[in-house]
């Protein structure tokens, strides 16, 4: 307790700092939300102020950027994703912590090693894929190459391992079956865990930016960050139709993350904790 | 509940395990009768849990048979194998009610709802978790998670329960509590147990058969009492009794290249006495008085119940023991010799 | 024995899927990748040049004044998202009234994606209509800050720094919450003041978690795409071509060469993959350092 709290002048001082800096964090989106209830092009007018309120802007954002549409993409886009990574990461880690197979430390190794290779090295020849596939514009090229990702078999893996072997051999006596064990043991015991990776997948699949660029030309498969782009190229006169724009686009994630603190964290940290 | 009569001999035949060639079971016969309660016992590594999982149906035998009833099972999964099992750290599942644990193995058999509510109500009941079935594991203390690994057991009125080491995580009080609750257990559901520990104690007490095992190989099988007045090795000897038996330097008591080993509560204080030991500690136990010494190079220790005439750290003293009460061992064999 | 292949068939089932999709989006196109990166392109047919592309490529001026600016670019966003993401996490550490409003408002910008983060810089720093262009005045308002020679690399650092402040905070507040209580209150006891608890302590416990974050901090710095494409579109005159956005960006003599483009990529996986071993060497080192 005695070093945990700070008194007197030192309290003072280190509200003031972190007030300095919380307003400096937050300006950037007090700005876009100020400037989202603005008339489209009146900017520097009181900037600071929401004076000339109005949800014109944001309606207008809305209908002029096909906004609807890219929200309903990316929904579908990253709900599918999320869905297949977290059912493939589950299963194959699964098979990597409880079964007995030959080679299966090889079969590891290889998983992990796909971790090293970033994105970006692979999405030249990933793009002539889905020419060859005639998969351009579609959801099938903004959804297949991410169905499973080997970050979420290490991760679920690592939980599994913690699960008692002596469980796994109760559960054998009782007479229940590996799938029996997976869905009635392991994966309630994970919870947690496949809760981050569920927000994980879904947060980082719908930030997904280079990809879509290089996969869409059809602003009707344009998701919430490519359909920001066209916004900003097509109405660059108009800054606030646009800032309205990146409004509309950034809150459900707001609301999801303010939803789901704590699966963020272990998300987030789950790259540090444990390797 | 009904217990239906059924012979659940067990018998493991030539018995050989392997763990990437490191043997930790080898060549081992033994019959487990209907109903007994055989306490498979030897210090860590010495193959006894081995043994067990290998009757479990959780390690597959490198070599030999086991069979339980008429039924050879070498290659039946566990869960056909009519035998139940407790483990050290219980196994319970943290996310289910006690209620829910001690169902499950009827659940995945299928057995309909009512009825395996019934039968786990009766299971929690008959070890005193009545009031808990509601909780989960992590409210329970250490005891009642016992109980209700127990019960799990019990609720597949399986034909043999195998329980590896479950006194091991509770303390001394509870152990003691929990022993005689065992032995009740077995003769209410008229079973075969089967029942691995360290601790010679738990053997002495609760077993109607104990097998001694050491690195691998069986050392001795036979009542407590067998095993405590005949012991058939020098291992025997020493691992079973506490304060374990005294083994004299050869030719000290009496002549011949043999072995002789002598329980502490057998030697006694006799001023003509052919041993010569140097005291070294004096332990007042209460009800007992450990004396320990030394004879030419061997560590002894003597227990007298009486207070009267202790030797002093320090004194000279001679011992004597009856005829009777030594035991006498080869002296490259360290096997019995029985006169 | 028989239990080893038992369990080969469900195995196989298992991880059929995942193996499927990394095979075919992750191993198969780097492995093509590299040999695509052999082929030089005219303007009609491809040859393979070995090794030779791979040079040429390295030694252009192109690659290596795009090396520098990513390096650059890394070497100002690191150190700094680091310090103020370290300071944030400490100061809102304490326990004092309101310091979840704080820790809740410092956390908030993991939530903006690279593009929502870019947009809303692009015109806080717009010469015409950005506050902040408006408010520093000079070379922010004409040609503004993104087109300023020298100045256009630091407006998307700070850009990316403040998009990156989240994270960093949330994983530095994550390694301070798991630093012992006890190690805290020695050092009290021994008499050491909240400057050297820091420096004696809290450093050394976090640097795992500080190895972890800067890993992550400098791959984004390497990887950065979107908000180089939203903010400046690599100018200007190539002061904010990065390494990516050399190999994905438009109107660039990359743009329309698998070739080059997959030399670049190839040479990007292997400096991100020093990254990544850099971070389970350090990581491993943890794992000796006795928890």
């Amino acid at each position: 307790m005695a070093i945990d709290q700070v008194h007197g002048a030192r309290k003072v001082g280190r509200y003031a700092l972190l007030t300095v800096m919380a307003i400096i964090v937050i300006f950037p989106i007090y700005m876009m939300v100020v400037g989202s209830l603005k008339p489209g092009n009146k900017v520097l007018v009181n900037p600071l102020l929401p004076t000339n309120f109005t949800t014109s802007t944001l309606r207008e954002a809305w209908s002029s950027g096909h906004l609807g549409r890219a929200l309903w993409n990316s929904t579908v886009v990253s709900a599918i994703i999320t869905f297949a990574q977290v059912v493939t990461s589950i299963l194959a880690a699964y098979a990597f912590a409880f079964l007995k197979f030959p080679g299966k430390s090889l079969v590891f190794v290889a998983f992990l090693a796909t971790l090293l290779v970033p994105l970006e090295a692979t999405l030249t020849v990933n793009r002539r894929t889905m020419q060859d596939l005639s998969w351009i514009n579609s959801y099938k090229a903004l959804t297949v190459p991410f169905l499973a990702t080997a970050f979420g078999i290490f991760m679920i893996r690592q939980v599994f391992l913690q699960i008692p072997k002596e469980m796994h051999e109760a559960a054998s006596m009782d007479g229940l079956g590996h799938l029996g064990f997976l869905w009635q043991v392991a994966v309630p015991l994970s919870r947690p865990t496949i809760g981050a990776l569920t927000l994980f997948s879904f947060l980082s699949s719908w930030n997904q930016y280079l990809w879509p660029n290089l996969i869409t030309t059809d602003a009707k498969y344009n998701t919430v960050q490519t359909g920001l782009k066209s916004l900003k190229q097509a109405s660059i006169d108009k800054p606030n139709l646009v800032i309205a724009g990146t409004v509309i686009v950034a809150m459900p994630i707001f609301v999801v993350l303010i939803a789901f603190q704590r699966q963020l964290i272990r998300g987030l940290t789950a790259g540090a904790v444990k390797g | 509940m009904a217990y239906p009569s059924r012979v659940a001999q067990v018998r493991l035949k030539n018995l050989t395990k392997q763990f990437d060639g490191v043997t930790a079971v080898e060549d081992i016969n033994l019959d487990i009768a209907d109903r007994e309660f055989m306490v498979l016992l030897g210090p860590s590594g010495c193959g006894k849990s081995t043994l067990l999982r290998m009757i479990a149906g959780l390690e597959d035998p490198t070599e030999g048979e086991v069979w339980i009833g008429d039924l050879m099972v070498n290659d039946t999964l566990p869960k056909q194998r009519d035998v139940a099992m407790v483990f050290q750290s219980y196994a319970l599942y943290p996310h289910k009610t006690v209620q829910e644990n001690i169902e499950f193995p009827l659940k995945v058999r299928n057995v309909p709802k009512p009825e395996r509510a019934a039968a786990a109500l009766e299971a929690a009941s008959s070890l005193g978790l009545a009031e808990y079935v509601g909780r989960k594991p992590g409210a329970l203390s250490g005891g009642q998670r016992q109980r209700v690994a127990l019960a799990r057991a019990i609720v597949r009125n399986p034909a043999v329960f195998c329980m590896d080491e479950p006194l091991s995580n509770l303390d001394a009080k509870l152990r003691g509590e929990t022993r005689a609750e065992l032995i009740a257990l077995h003769q209410r559901l008229n079973s075969t147990f089967v029942y691995v520990t360290h601790d010679q104690v738990e053997a002495m007490t609760m077993g109607t058969r104990i097998a001694v095992m050491s690195r691998g190989h069986l050392e001795q099988v036979g009542t407590p009492q067998d095993v405590y007045d005949k012991p058939a090795s020098v291992f025997v000897a020493q691992f079973v009794g506490m304060p374990p038996m005294n083994i004299l330097p050869p030719g000290s008591l009496e002549p011949g290249p043999h072995v002789v080993g002598v329980r502490p509560e057998h030697l006694h204080f006799r001023g003509d006495g052919p041993l010569t030991m140097m005291v070294q500690l004096v332990e007042k136990l209460g009800h007992e008085t450990l004396i320990t010494g030394v004879i030419g190079d061997k560590r002894v220790v003597v227990r007298q119940d009486s207070e009267e005439s202790l030797p002093a750290v320090g004194d000279r003293v001679q011992l004597d023991a009856p005829e009777a009460t030594r035991h006498r061992f080869d002296a490259i064999t360290e096997r019995r010799i029985d006169a | 024995m028989k239990r080893k292949w038992r369990d080969s068939g469900l195995a196989a089932l298992m991880l059929g899927p995942s193996a499927v999709i990394l095979v075919l989006f992750v191993i198969y196109p780097l492995i093509k990748a590299m040999w695509l990166g052999q082929q030089r392109c005219g303007v009609t047919s491809c040859t393979n040049s070995g090794l030779r592309q791979y040079v040429d490529a390295f030694r252009s001026n192109e690659f290596q004044d795009s090396l520098i600016v990513t390096a650059k670019y890394a070497l100002i966003t690191v150190p700094i998202g680091l310090v103020l993401g370290v300071g944030l996490a400490v100061l809102a550490d304490k326990y004092m009234r309101g310091v979840g409003l704080f820790r809740t408002i410092f956390s908030s910008t993991v939530a903006t994606s690279v593009a929502v983060a870019s947009v809303m810089w692009f015109f806080l720093l717009n010469p015409s209509v950005g506050v902040l262009a408006e408010w520093i005045g000079g070379r922010a308002k004409t040609p503004g800050l993104l087109q300023s020679p020298g100045l256009a690399l630091w407006a998307v650092s700070a850009s990316s720094i403040w998009a990156n402040l989240g994270f960093t905070f949330i994983v530095v507040t994550a390694g301070l919450q798991g630093v012992p209580k006890d190690l805290y209150e020695s050092a009290f006891v021994d008499g050491a003041g909240g400057f050297r608890r820091f420096t004696n302590v809290t450093l050394p416990m976090i640097s795992p978690t500080l190895l972890f974050a800067s890993v992550v901090l400098t791959t984004r710095a390497f990887q950065s795409f979107g908000e180089i494409d939203l903010l400046t579109a690599g100018g200007p005159k190539g002061e904010t071509t990065t390494l990516t956005y050399l190999a994905y960006g438009s109107g660039l003599p990359t743009s329309n060469d698998d070739g080059l483009r997959a030399t670049v990529s190839v040479l990007l996986f292997f400096v991100l993959l020093i990254l990544a071993l850099v971070q389970f060497r350090g990581l491993e080192k943890r794992v000796h350092y006795g928890n």
